[in-house]
């Protein structure tokens, strides 16, 4: 009987194997990288209607965040300023500015500016600023440098497995509750920080929940 | 002659008949029944299509399910798919390591039934949850939630018996191909058919018989079929305890585990059997597929059918017994309540119709065989309706009670199913041999190392080796020998079953 196959699909088993495992490897390495938030999520940035410069107002004037967003220690929800709030300094400062016509509008038809949210947790997750702000978690662990953003993107991927990292090792992030708006505070933590925050967390009795009912009620 | 050493292939054929019989299906041009059939299936696998498209679309709402009725015509039919999927691996598996000889001519309609079947039993558990596109979450993968599966339930357990035994059998279904498709190959070698030789040759894998090939082969079946072994009975255990581990009145039941194995092995024999009494009569096959087969099919399922009816009447004795007065309720409910006929059915089917096989003559009658394979397998699935939905519709609060039927999206489902099935079954039977070619020819009497040497003392006598070069040259010269009585032996007067 002659032979069916050529002498080179005798590779064939080790092309196989080769390729079921190299394969399955890169296909991991891909699902892992590319599907994660971390790719997908973290440097979402925008085009705002207004060209707001975080890294101008925080960074180089120095405004406190709470300035703005007045309502981080009380509500859950941190809020967007409103009209009102730019036009505290800008009915004086810049008002021929073309960059700034849309709040001059904004704040003569009463019609609020449409800036785009970069930060999305789903509806299912509910997160409250003010429990972490009040217990000392700082503005910069979540959101960056953003006293250095011209224009703010997503600094972390805001995925249930970065909440819980946090969740179960608190001590690596939290900082005296009158530090929490001081940006570049972590570059500069050590670990005698670290062991401070452990006493702080055994005395003040901080747990954060690592439950379904904290967040997905 | 007693059942045990009747001859297991009928007609004095020899090992080249039996090749070119189960071989000669697959190479043959497609007849038209065959493309009506499959017609018909495609036909249901559409109704799948569609059912399934719009149940995604509006959710699980478009079925009958109710409040307390959570658990409705997906989970009967799961179960009953699961259930019909487990004969092939008992066939295969159990069979072979008791050295059942007699299973080798239906042991490959039967794995490749298991195959099918349980591809048309994950399609329930996948569809019935609402949120099918996160079916994944089921799986233990590290993901950016950090959330795992809850390993205490069931229904997760379910996900890795059903996976890991339609893989196992799938794996088992394939080497035991092997040899037959390196036997199909070289056929087509010879025809010179060449693309069909390297797709087969693709799939034997360079397999060329020879010593160390058959023994690595035999050595691999055994571990499989002890594999799969302790497969059969844990799967259908582990989908028992989707139900026994509840504290439903009426499934929270210790009898479960065993109890769903064994009405496992029933309704699988079953399908077994109403799918080979017709291949063997459409393929002609009734040589290899015997009267004698059939019999010793219709003994497991009255075996089978027995201990389910011992289950159902334990369970009813236990409700009694227990002084529980739900689980009496849900006893008194199902003989009595709004699905009574649901219970009477199945008892009918599952307890009573099967005693008919132990009559002989009964047990080896076609007609007989076939009608209760049909009632058998209705029986089986109303076991899973009663079970499952009498429980639910009236448990502990009155005030929770309510009926439930299906509607024509769970009928679509379950037709549709069966396009599934046979549309694969229907391409098997077309594109594998349906017969283990192999594993026939080994239990042959020539296979018998003796068989050419008297009575095993190596030396024949010259009129023995006389009488068996007189047999082959019929066999190879004339047609194969008549059989109008359709008992499997032919009208030949003269010839001798025993061979010895």
């Amino acid at each position: 009987m002659p032979q069916l196959f050529p002498r080179r699909a005798n590779a064939l088993p080790t092309v196989t194997l080769f390729g079921a495992l190299g394969g399955g490897l890169l296909l991991v390495a891909f699902v892992w990288y590319y599907l994660s938030p971390e790719f997908y999520e973290v440097g979402y940035a925008p085009e705002q209607p207004v060209p707001y410069s975080h890294a101008l107002h925080a960074g180089q004037l120095g405004m406190d965040c709470r300035y703005c967003h007045n309502h981080v220690e009380q509500s859950p929800h941190a809020n967007v300023p409103p009209t009102q709030t730019c036009m505290n300094c800008h009915g004086v400062v810049k008002t021929e500015s073309a960059a700034l016509l849309p709040v001059r509008e904004s704040w003569a038809t009463g019609v609020p500016i449409e800036w785009v949210k970069i930060h999305h947790v789903p509806d299912y997750a509910q997160f409250s600023h003010a429990a972490h702000v009040n217990v000392g978690v700082g503005c910069e662990s979540c959101h960056g440098r953003i006293d250095q953003m011209e224009v703010v993107y997503q600094a972390e991927p805001l995925s249930m497995g970065w909440c819980l990292e946090c969740h179960r090792q608190p001590e690596d992030h939290l900082r005296d509750p009158a530090l929490v708006t001081q940006m570049g505070y972590l570059e500069q933590m050590t670990e005698a920080d670290i062991q401070q925050n452990r006493e702080r967390i055994e005395r003040e009795g901080i747990k954060p929940p690592q439950n379904c009912s904290a967040c997905h009620y | 002659m007693t059942l045990e050493d009747a001859p297991l292939v009928r007609g004095n054929l020899s090992f080249h008949d039996v090749t070119e019989m189960v071989a000669y299906h697959t190479e043959k041009k497609t007849p038209f029944g065959w493309y009506l059939a499959f017609g018909a299936a495609l036909t249901a696998l559409g109704i799948l299509g569609l059912s399934v498209a719009y149940l995604v679309w509006n959710g699980p709402g478009v079925w009958g399910l109710t409040n307390p009725v959570f658990w409705g015509w997906a989970i009967v039919n799961f179960v009953w798919w699961v259930g019909i999927g487990h004969a092939g691996t008992l066939i295969s598996a159990v069979l072979f390591l008791f050295r059942q000889r007699w299973r080798t001519s239906i042991n490959r309609a039967a794995e490749a039934m298991t195959l099918f079947a349980v591809a048309c039993a994950l399609l329930f558990p996948t569809f019935h949850v609402g949120r099918v596109w996160v079916i994944y979450y089921t799986l233990p993968i590290p993901n950016q939630m950090a959330m795992w599966p809850q390993f205490k339930s069931p229904l997760l357990w379910d996900v890795f018996a059903v996976s890991i035994y339609g893989t196992v059998s799938l794996l088992f279904w394939y080497v035991g191909l092997i040899p037959d498709l390196a036997t199909i190959r070289d056929r087509a070698v010879r025809a010179g058919r060449m693309l069909r030789a390297k797709i087969l040759g693709f799939f034997a894998l360079g397999w060329t018989g020879s010593n160390r090939h058959w023994r690595h082969y035999e050595r691999a079946y055994l571990i499989l079929a002890g594999l799969a072994t302790p497969l059969v009975l844990s799967v259908h255990s582990v989908v028992s305890f989707d139900f026994a581990v509840s504290i439903i009145p009426g499934w929270h039941t210790t009898i479960f585990p065993p109890y769903f194995v064994a009405g496992a092995i029933f309704s699988g024999f079953a399908m077994v059997q109403t799918l080979l009494l017709v291949a063997r009569k459409v393929y002609k096959l009734e040589n290899l597929i015997t009267l004698d087969h059939i019999e010793k099919m219709n003994i497991i399922i009255l075996v089978t059918g027995t201990v389910v009816g011992f289950a159902y009447i334990t369970e009813f004795f236990m409700a009694w017994y227990s002084g529980v007065e739900y689980e009496q309720y849900a006893f008194m409910n199902r003989a009595t309540g709004p699905y009574w006929w649901a219970y009477w059915i199945m008892m009918s089917c599952n307890l009573i119709f099967p005693q008919l096989f132990w009559k002989k003559s009964w047990r080896r009658t076609i007609w007989l065989s076939m009608a209760i394979s049909i009632t058998t397998n209705i029986g089986m699935w109303f076991e899973r309706f009663v079970i499952t939905v009498t429980s639910l519709h009236r448990d502990f609060l009155p005030s929770s009670w309510d009926y439930y039927s299906a509607t024509v999206w769970d009928l679509g489902m379950y037709i549709g199913s069966f396009g599934l099935f046979f549309t694969l079954f229907l391409l098997f039977l077309r594109f594998v041999p349906m017969v283990a070619i192999a594993e026939v020819k080994g239990v042959m009497p020539q296979a018998d190392p003796h068989f050419y040497h008297g009575h095993g003392d190596g030396h024949a006598m010259p009129h023995e080796l006389a009488q068996y070069q007189q047999d082959a040259n019929v066999q190879t010269a004339g047609p194969a020998a008549s059989d109008a009585d359709d008992d499997g032996i032919p009208d030949d007067p003269n010839a001798d079953d025993s061979n010895a």
